[in-house]
This record gives structure tokens, C-alpha cells and sequence, in this order.
């Protein structure tokens, strides 16, 4: 194992120390710490030794493990990435078959109590056959990984919140990292995919702070899931004036109007991408004309579609509309008769009343 | 059958009187309160009580627990509000003494409840389980019994007759067969204001109207729908509607008197259940044909200034409203509107059967204060109304409060500006 | 919360059964009252008509709108308080562009809304105003005497869906999907006792002024 710090490693890739600097300062405000952190960042950086990482994908589309291996070096994101000890990724490992299950036994062994495990991709309960490695479904995969685990990180939405495999009808029994693991720490980083800066972020707190980062009430770091997309999205000026495009190609459209009524769900959607933006802050879905998808929210695949409004419901409305019709009428009709009937039992029970009828009068 | 009235008979009233207008006026109730604020009685006594629509509570619980789905699940579970003789009891005075039937409510309730058209189905259940005023048991019985609410036999008439006859040397036709018109009195003409009898006589004979009143039925007053009771009104309209029909004539004239309009005219032949074979129109609305077509002349100014009362059965539930001011035109010269004139006006307290209840008075006489203060505002020597009832509360309520203005009919005043017969003739050799 | 995981459920569930069972309420609830006022019919009237009926009961529909000068001025709070709340309820509830949207998805039809901003302070006015009638409700001695239960639970439940609207445009509750999904289920709520209070008055108030406009044109009127 590689025992140099992550100042020698940035070192042997030619980074200065005032490279490794400008670097520590990014970092400081990507974690949305104050300033005067910076050195201690620093410090923790220079000593922070590799730590072991253990990745393990079950029912994902390496889209996650894509999004972080996509990003452009030198970039923050990358430098973190190239400093872990990556024992086991059975994508991007060269090893195969046993050789492989071998890496990630002895990663196990060697730093038990100590490596990180990340997860991508859901965990099927109904059948252990819809995916397995090396023989090993991807449940016995997961408990026996966890066990020696400081912390799980579940990076993407599949593992963070059960994403696609879980979509109704979720034929595979898909559920998250989170309804399973109950006795390690979970950091929740969703998103389909998550912003790589936020994957590698959540990494490098942990190796400055040897902690996990503070987490909102779905297990997500605040400091990247704590405001909304709508909330920091620069078309909220749009949605304040009332200015709405109304199909992908209209005048609105054109003139970056908000998105909402093309079904963005910006408004109830917790990520970074309006801050960070992708592919090195090129643009964000947004920027390039698209509403939000809300992917780094649970269930979001089941949310309704993607081009309704927030606002309109999403169950098959039109038909329990149409039944409560029917049914308001029947009953509607059956109760005005039933009131014809009792009226015209009143009529037929009356009595003619005659002056000599009043108490007034019979009294005399 | 049991033949006494009781709360049972009065509940089941009350569901005889419910139909669809009546659910919607309950459906749409918010409970704003501003039908308050159209009430005399509220208005000059500040007391939540008399607001229209809690007047029709025991209307509405019926419709609740009758008429309605929930209702019905309330009441099946015993959570309904029920309909008790205590209550009606506790509600006799708020339908009898406390409500004119003026319409008022029903005009600027926001979102359109006529109000005092469900009052009037209260009574009906009022009547039927014995909750009536004593004045009104009495008016009734004598309008069924003698022919007149106010127990005036034919010879009474037959006596003002004779007196008019004498001092103006005009004949008043009794019971001529095939006349145009068969004209109807209320009793308080016959007695209080005889001088309305002697006006239709100058004026028809001016305008040569060919007229006539039944000995069989000349008065015009309906007890039965100021108590409430359509059993009994129908028996009153009916004589009415036999005389005319043995008269054989077209049409039929109410007099100056507000609700004998409403009983004759809008509710006669529902009550009868089927149309006339004759016509019914308001005396105001005969004479102002008649000058329109100028059969009816008249001479002269009444230069005093003066306004006009509408009477709310005429104006508000009759729709006569712009003949009275027509004729006002052709023979005042100063005629000025009070506060809220025409269908808005405050009626003078005595309608819809309060001025023959006496338990009423005291309450009559405090909403008599807003005709006084309307009256007051425009500081009027003379004041016309066109209604014998509205009359004789309007000087008695002018005499309470040490008002000295004389309040005078409308057709009297008329009359009393006819051009003179030379005149006439004078007119016609030119 | 037990019944569902987390607020996405929640906001799930209210824009899905939760909706539907409040619409299928709603529905059926506002068709069985209209069929029992309308099936309980009237009676053939055999006076002499001296005015058309259909004309001036449309007529009233709209006059009844405008209140007379003299119940304005024997009470203007009521009447003023009244229009404001009105007209602002009604600029919130339509021209909202979040509500265009779902009116369009349930009725197919559409407006132009307003700037948020607007409609932002719309709901202000209008919650004040209804804030303002309800302190008028419990010291007005009229309105005291005849206020029932009802009366108080309406008002509540008119109350919040514009509270959680307000709080949800302003992100006063985290997360946003449990703010929309309060929002939501407020309004639900609101749909659900309408068809059994005074809320109903939004329709049958056109009944009833048609009936009263139309008896009134028969005579000869103008109501």
C-alpha cells in the first residue's frame, strides 16, 4: 500500500505548493467553510495518508462511477480521486475473477475499522439472482463489506435512495443503502448522476476531517443538498415576474423565461447543480433549456412526468373524476327523489285548517 | 284525524313548504349579517335577534334534517337540531311581531336569498301547530266568519254608501253584472277612509270607467296571508274570485291596501290553483292607464311640499313603482323622495299582520323611528302613501312621536284634483 | 412521520390518492346537493306574469354583486372587507401561475396569470382580510348571534391553504415538498367539507339569485 501523504502524491504530479494552495482554498469554499480554515484544510491535506476505498456497484449504469471519471484534470475533483487507494471497483479494476474478490478481501483485512465503502447502484431483495458478483449477491456483497467499514458512502441516487430499480413497479425488490445499513454511517451523495465535485467533495472532507460532513434529514451532506435548485437557479427572477416558457421552442424559451410550467421541479429539488454547474461549469440542465428532473430526490422516477407542472397532480385524476360523476349523480338523483317523495307525503298529510282549529277559538 | 294543531301538523307544514328556491337560499347562506342592516326591526332596536335569516331557524332545520343528505345522516345519528314547540313557541314573536314580510332582506342579501319569502312559508308552519298571535286568530276568524277582518258586515258599507251617495250625489254601483271592473276595498277604507270610495266614484265617473263593487265580496284584505295560512287565505281569495266570476267582469281592482294586492294579485291564483279568468290590477295602476291615455285629467298643483311612502307589497313585492311617481308628477309640485326610495323604502312597520297583532305595538313603535328619521332628513309637510294600513300606522306612529303632518292617499289626492266638470266640458267646445 | 419515508412520499401521496379521493369527495358532494336543491323543483306559478323570468334572473346573478348604497353605509366593513377578500382570493386562486397550470390539467382551459409577486401580495391582503373578519365575527353583535361552529371551522379551513400557500412560495417550511405537500393537502381538506357547509354558496349562490331575480322579473321588479 502507498503510504505517501496527499501533498507528496499532488508533489510527484508536478503541483506546486501554491498550486496546492489555490487548491486547499477551492476546497475550503466548495465545503462552505470560512476562510480561515484554509490552513488547517491544509494541514489536514499534507498528513492525510491514503485511505482505502472499496467500491462496490450492484443494480447501477455506471453512470456515477462515469461521471466522476469524465471530469477533465487538473481539477480538484481528480486529485482527490487519483489520491484514494482505490482497492476494489470491479470496472476499473485490472484484476478479475478471484484475483479481484481477493483485492477487496485483504483491502478488508488490511484496513479494517478504517476504509471507506462506496456504493453505486440499489440492492435487489426479491431475487439475489438479478445481480450478483462473483457468485455473491449483491446483499451478502454489502454486509460482509460494511462489517470493517469507518463510513458507506452511497453515491448516486439507485444506492442513495433506490432510484430506477425501485420505480414502480420495482420488479427486482430494489432498496436503498440506507434501509439497509443501519450500524455505519451512511452519506448519502444522490443525484443521477451526482455532481463529481460533490462525490469527490464528500471525500475529501472526510479525509480532512477524518469525519463524515453534516447531513440533512435524507442522510445528504447540507453543504451541496441544503438549498434548492430553484432557490439559487438563475431564472428565479422569471418565476417571480411571471415569466413562464410554454413549450421547448417558444418566445419564452428563447429568452431564458423559468421553466416551471414545462414541468422543471427545481422548486422541490435539493442539489448543488445551479452553484457548481457540470462538466467544468460549463452549464447545468437548466442553463441549457431543460427543466429540473429532480433527480437527486427520492422517488423522483415516480414523481410524475417530467413535462407536468409541480402543481398538477399526478394520479389519474380525469378517471376519479369521472367516477365521482357518476357516483354524484346516482346519489344526487336517488336523494332528490327520496326529498320528492318525503314532500309529497307531507303534502298528502296535511290537514286543512280551519279558524276554528286555533286554541284561541276552541277555548271560547 | 286529530283536529287540533300541533307540532307535528306544523313540522310537516313546514316540509309542504320547502322547494328548491328555499334549499338554495339555505345552501347559500354564509351568515354575513347584512340582511340585518335591511331590517327595521333590527335597525331601531340593535337586536341580533330580529335579523331575517335567523327568523327562518326552525324553516331551516326541516330543510336540514328532511332535505338533505347530511342532514339526514345527522339526524339518524340524533346530532340534528330538532324543531320543538319551544321553539316555535320562542320563534312566534320573531315571525309575527318582528317581521313586516317587507321584503327588504331579500333585496340586498349578497347572494340572493329571499329571505322574507321564507318567512311567510314559516308561518304557515306557525299556523299549523298553533303558534299565532291572538290579534291575528281573531282578524282571520272574522274574515272567515263575517266576511271582514275588521267585523264589517255588508250593511256597513251599505251605510258609508249611502252617506258618499249623499254628499256627493254620485251613485256607487253594487253588483252590476257585465261592468269592466269590479273594485275591492279593505275594511279600513270602508271605516277609516271612506274618502278612497268617494274618490274612485269622481274619478271613474270623469274617466268614465264602468265599475262596480259585490256585495258578495268587496273586501279586499286577506287575513289568511298575514297569518300564514294558504288554507285560509285560499277560502278568502275564492270569494273574491266567485264574486268576479258572477259579476262577469275583466277586471278586478285592488284597492290602496298593500297586502290585500299581494293576496289578490301574485298569490290568489296559486292559492285557487289555476289563472283567473278576469284581471287584477292595483288601483295605482289603473288610474296611472288612465291618465296615460288621458281618460283622467286633472287641475291644479298641490304646492305644499310633500313625499310619497311606497308601500312594500306594492312597490318592493308588487312591482308598482313608477306609476305612483307619475301620477305624483301630474298634481304636485313639490314631491320630493326620502332615502331610499321606490323597491328600497323602509316600510312603516305595520305590515304583514303586526298592526293587528297589539302584542306587536311597543316593537311597531320603535320601528316606526326609521320612518321618522327618513321623514325628518327631508322636512315634508304632507306625506302620500297608497296603502290604508301603511296609512293608519303612519298617523298613528306620526301622532306617537308629536309629528303634525297629514298623511293622505294617493288615489284621494288625485281625486281631488280633477278637472272640474264645466272645465271639462269647457276643454271639449274649444 | 411513519406513514411515509420521507416528504417526496408525503408530497406523493397528496398529489395522488389524497387528491383523488379529495376531487372524488368534492365531486360527488357539490353534484348531490345541486341535483337535491334542483330536484325539490317549484311549484308552476298561475299569477299573471308581467315580466319574463330568465332575463332578469341572469340580470340578478350579476347585479346581486353590487351592494346597495344604503347596507354600504350601515356596513361598509362588512361590505369593503368582503369585496377585498373576495377579489384577492380569486386573484390568488386563478391567476397563480402554478394554479393556471393545474386548472388546465384538470378542466383544459387556461388564462394568463399574474407576476408571483402579485399574487404574493394578494394572499397577503387576503389573509388579512379574512384575519380582519374573523375579529369582525366574534365582537359584531349580529354576527356573534348567529355564527355557528360552522361558521369558525370554514373560516379555518379557508385560512390555511392560503397560510401553507404563503409559506410554501416563501419556503418557510423545509423541506419544499413537505411545504407543497401541506399546501396540498390543505386544500384538500377544503375540498373535502365544502359539500357539506356555507362553502357551497360558491354555486348555489347563483341558484339562488337567479330564483330571486327571476321571481322578482315576473312581477315586474328590478331586483
Amino acid at each position: 500500500m502507498n503510504k505517501k501523504t496527499l501533498f507528496e502524491s499532488l508533489q510527484q504530479q508536478g503541483i506546486t505548493r501554491r498550486g496546492f494552495m489555490k487548491y486547499c482554498t477551492a476546497l475550503t469554499s466548495l465545503m462552505a467553510l470560512p476562510p480561515s480554515m484554509i490552513p488547517m484544510v491544509a494541514n489536514a491535506l499534507e498528513t492525510a495518508k491514503r485511505p482505502s476505498v472499496i467500491w462496490l456497484s450492484f443494480q447501477e449504469c455506471t453512470g456515477c462511477a462515469e461521471s466522476l471519471l469524465r471530469s477533465h484534470s487538473p481539477t480538484v475533483e481528480g486529485l482527490i480521486f487519483d489520491h484514494i487507494s482505490l482497492d476494489y471497483q470491479h470496472t476499473l479494476q485490472v484484476a478479475a475473477g478471484d484475483a479481484a474478490e481477493h483485492a477487496r478481501e485483504q483491502a478488508m483485512k488490511e484496513h479494517h475499522g478504517k476504509y471507506l465503502v462506496v456504493v453505486d447502484g440499489s440492492i435487489p431483495l426479491a431475487d439475489p439472482g438479478y445481480s450478483t458478483i462473483a457468485g455473491i449477491s449483491n446483499l451478502d456483497m454489502l454486509n460482509e463489506t460494511i462489517e470493517g467499514a469507518a463510513a458507506v458512502v452511497a453515491v448516486g441516487t439507485c444506492s442513495a435512495f433506490g432510484g430506477l430499480p425501485q420505480a414502480a413497479p420495482n420488479p427486482t425488490g430494489a432498496v436503498s443503502v440506507s434501509s439497509l445499513v443501519k450500524d455505519k454511517p451512511v452519506i448519502n451523495v444522490p443525484g443521477c448522476p451526482p455532481i463529481p465535485t460533490v462525490i469527490t467533495g464528500v471525500l475529501a472532507h472526510y479525509l480532512t476531517f477524518g469525519s463524515i460532513p453534516e447531513l440533512d434529514n435524507l442522510g445528504r451532506p447540507k453543504v451541496f443538498y441544503g438549498q434548492s435548485i430553484h432557490d439559487r437557479c438563475y431564472r428565479r427572477p422569471f418565476y417571480d415576474k411571471g415569466l413562464f416558457a410554454e413549450t421547448f421552442d417558444d418566445e419564452g424559451a428563447k429568452k431564458g423565461w423559468c421553466l416551471y410550467r414545462l414541468g422543471c421541479k427545481g422548486p422541490m429539488t435539493y442539489n448543488a447543480c445551479a452553484t457548481l454547474k457540470w462538466n467544468q461549469q460549463t452549464s447545468w440542465p437548466v442553463e441549457s433549456g431543460h427543466g429540473c428532473l429532480g433527480c437527486s430526490e427520492p422517488n423522483f422516477w415516480d414523481a410524475g412526468s417530467f413535462y407536468k407542472a409541480l402543481s398538477i397532480p399526478d394520479g389519474d385524476y380525469a378517471k376519479a373524476a369521472g367516477y365521482a360523476v357518476a357516483a354524484g349523480v346516482a346519489v344526487g338523483a336517488a336523494a332528490g327523489f327520496a326529498n320528492q317523495k318525503n314532500k309529497a307525503n307531507a303534502v298528502s298529510q296535511h290537514t286543512k285548517v280551519t279558524v276554528d282549529d286555533f286554541g284561541e277559538n276552541k277555548d271560547k | 284525524m286529530n283536529d287540533t294543531l300541533n307540532i307535528t301538523k306544523g313540522i310537516n307544514a313546514l316540509k309542504e313548504q320547502i322547494d328548491a328556491p328555499t334549499a338554495a337560499f339555505f345552501s347559500s347562506c354564509v351568515h354575513c349579517g347584512l340582511c340585518a342592516e335591511a331590517c327595521l326591526f333590527y335597525t331601531e332596536t340593535n337586536d341580533p335577534k330580529y335579523t331575517p335569516i335567523n327568523k327562518v331557524e326552525p324553516l331551516k332545520r326541516v330543510w336540514e334534517s328532511e332535505y338533505t343528505l347530511f342532514g339526514r345522516l345527522k339526524k339518524a345519528l340524533g346530532l340534528a337540531k330538532p324543531v320543538t314547540d319551544e321553539l316555535l313557541a320562542e320563534w312566534e314573536p320573531l315571525i309575527y311581531d318582528g317581521c313586516t314580510l317587507c321584503g327588504r332582506c331579500s333585496m340586498v342579501c349578497p347572494v340572493g336569498n329571499d329571505i322574507s319569502t321564507m318567512i311567510r312559508k314559516v308561518r304557515e308552519g306557525m299556523v299549523a301547530s298553533d303558534h299565532v298571535p291572538e290579534g291575528l286568530v281573531g282578524a282571520s276568524t272574522r274574515a272567515v266568519k263575517i266576511g271582514s277582518p275588521m267585523g264589517i258586515r255588508l250593511k256597513a258599507l251599505q251605510a258609508q254608501i249611502k252617506h258618499i251617495e249623499r254628499d256627493t250625489g254620485l251613485k256607487i254601483p253594487i253588483d252590476v253584472e257585465g261592468a269592466d271592473y269590479m273594485a275591492l276595498l279593505s275594511s279600513m277604507e270602508i271605516i277609516n277612509f271612506p274618502e278612497y270610495i268617494e274618490s274612485l266614484a269622481k274619478i271613474f265617473k270623469q274617466a268614465n270607467v264602468s265599475w262596480t263593487l259585490s256585495s258578495e265580496a268587496f273586501e279586499a284584505t286577506n287575513s289568511g296571508i298575514q297569518i300564514g295560512s294558504s288554507d285560509i287565505a285560499r277560502e278568502l281569495v275564492q270569494r273574491i274570485v266567485d264574486g268576479a266570476e258572477k259579476l262577469k267582469v275583466k277586471y278586478v281592482i285592488s284597492p290602496e291596501c298593500g297586502h290585500a294586492f299581494t293576496a289578490i294579485r301574485w298569490d290568489g291564483p296559486n292559492l285557487i290553483g289555476k289563472s283567473y279568468s278576469f284581471k287584477v290590477v292595483h288601483i295605482l295602476e289603473l288610474l296611472d292607464e288612465l291618465q296615460q291615455s288621458g281618460r283622467l285629467k286633472t287641475q291644479g298643483m298641490e304646492d305644499k311640499k310633500l313625499t310619497f311612502h311606497d308601500p312594500c307589497q306594492i312597490v318592493r313585492k308588487g312591482g308598482v313603482e313608477a306609476q305612483p311617481r307619475r301620477l305624483l308628477s301630474q298634481v304636485a309640485s313639490q314631491f320630493v323622495e326620502m332615502s331610499d326610495p321606490g323597491k328600497m323604502n323602509w316600510c312603516c312597520g305595520g305590515g304583514g299582520g303586526v298592526s293587528a297583532n297589539e302584542r306587536a305595538d311597543d316593537v311597531r313603535l320603535k320601528a316606526f323611528n326609521r320612518k321618522k328619521s327618513q321623514l325628518e332628513e327631508i322636512n315634508v309637510e304632507v306625506l302620500v302613501t297608497a296603502c290604508a294600513n301603511c296609512r293608519l300606522i303612519l298617523e298613528e306612529g306620526l301622532e306617537e312621536n308629536n309629528m303634525d303632518m297629514p298623511v293622505v292617499g294617493l288615489s284621494e289626492l288625485i281625486s281631488e284634483h280633477l278637472l272640474e266638470e264645466n272645465a271639462v266640458e269647457g276643454e271639449r267646445d274649444e | 412521520m411513519e406513514l411515509f419515508s420521507n416528504a417526496n412520499d408525503f408530497l406523493l401521496w397528496v398529489r395522488g390518492d389524497a387528491f383523488n379521493i379529495a376531487l372524488g369527495l368534492f365531486i360527488i358532494g357539490v353534484l348531490v346537493r345541486i341535483l337535491e336543491i334542483f330536484l325539490l323543483g317549484r311549484k308552476k306559478d298561475f299569477s299573471e306574469a308581467r315580466g319574463t323570468q330568465w332575463g332578469p334572473g341572469l340580470r340578478n346573478i350579476v347585479s346581486r354583486s353590487v351592494v346597495d348604497n344604503g347596507t354600504f353605509k350601515r356596513a361598509p366593513f362588512v361590505v369593503v372587507v368582503g369585496y377585498i377578500w373576495h377579489i384577492c382570493f380569486f386573484i390568488v386562486l386563478f391567476l397563480f401561475i402554478p394554479h393556471i397550470e393545474l386548472i388546465n390539467a384538470l378542466l383544459g382551459i387556461q388564462w394568463p396569470g399574474l407576476a408571483s409577486q402579485l399574487v404574493d401580495a394578494a394572499t397577503v391582503v387576503a389573509m388579512v382580510s379574512l384575519v380582519a373578519m374573523l375579529w369582525h365575527r366574534l365582537t359584531h353583535p349580529v354576527l356573534k348571534f348567529l355564527s355557528t361552529y360552522e361558521d369558525y371551522v370554514v373560516w379555518f379551513v379557508t385560512f390555511l391553504p392560503l397560510l401553507t400557500g404563503y409559506m410554501a412560495f416563501h419556503r418557510m417550511i423545509d423541506p419544499y415538498p413537505l411545504a407543497l405537500g401541506l399546501h396540498i393537502l390543505s386544500v384538500e381538506l377544503l375540498m373535502v367539507i365544502f359539500p357539506f357547509t356555507k362553502l357551497m354558496h360558491a354555486f348555489t349562490l347563483f341558484i339562488a339569485r337567479w330564483y330571486t331575480g327571476a321571481m322578482m322579473g315576473r312581477k315586474g321588479i328590478v331586483s
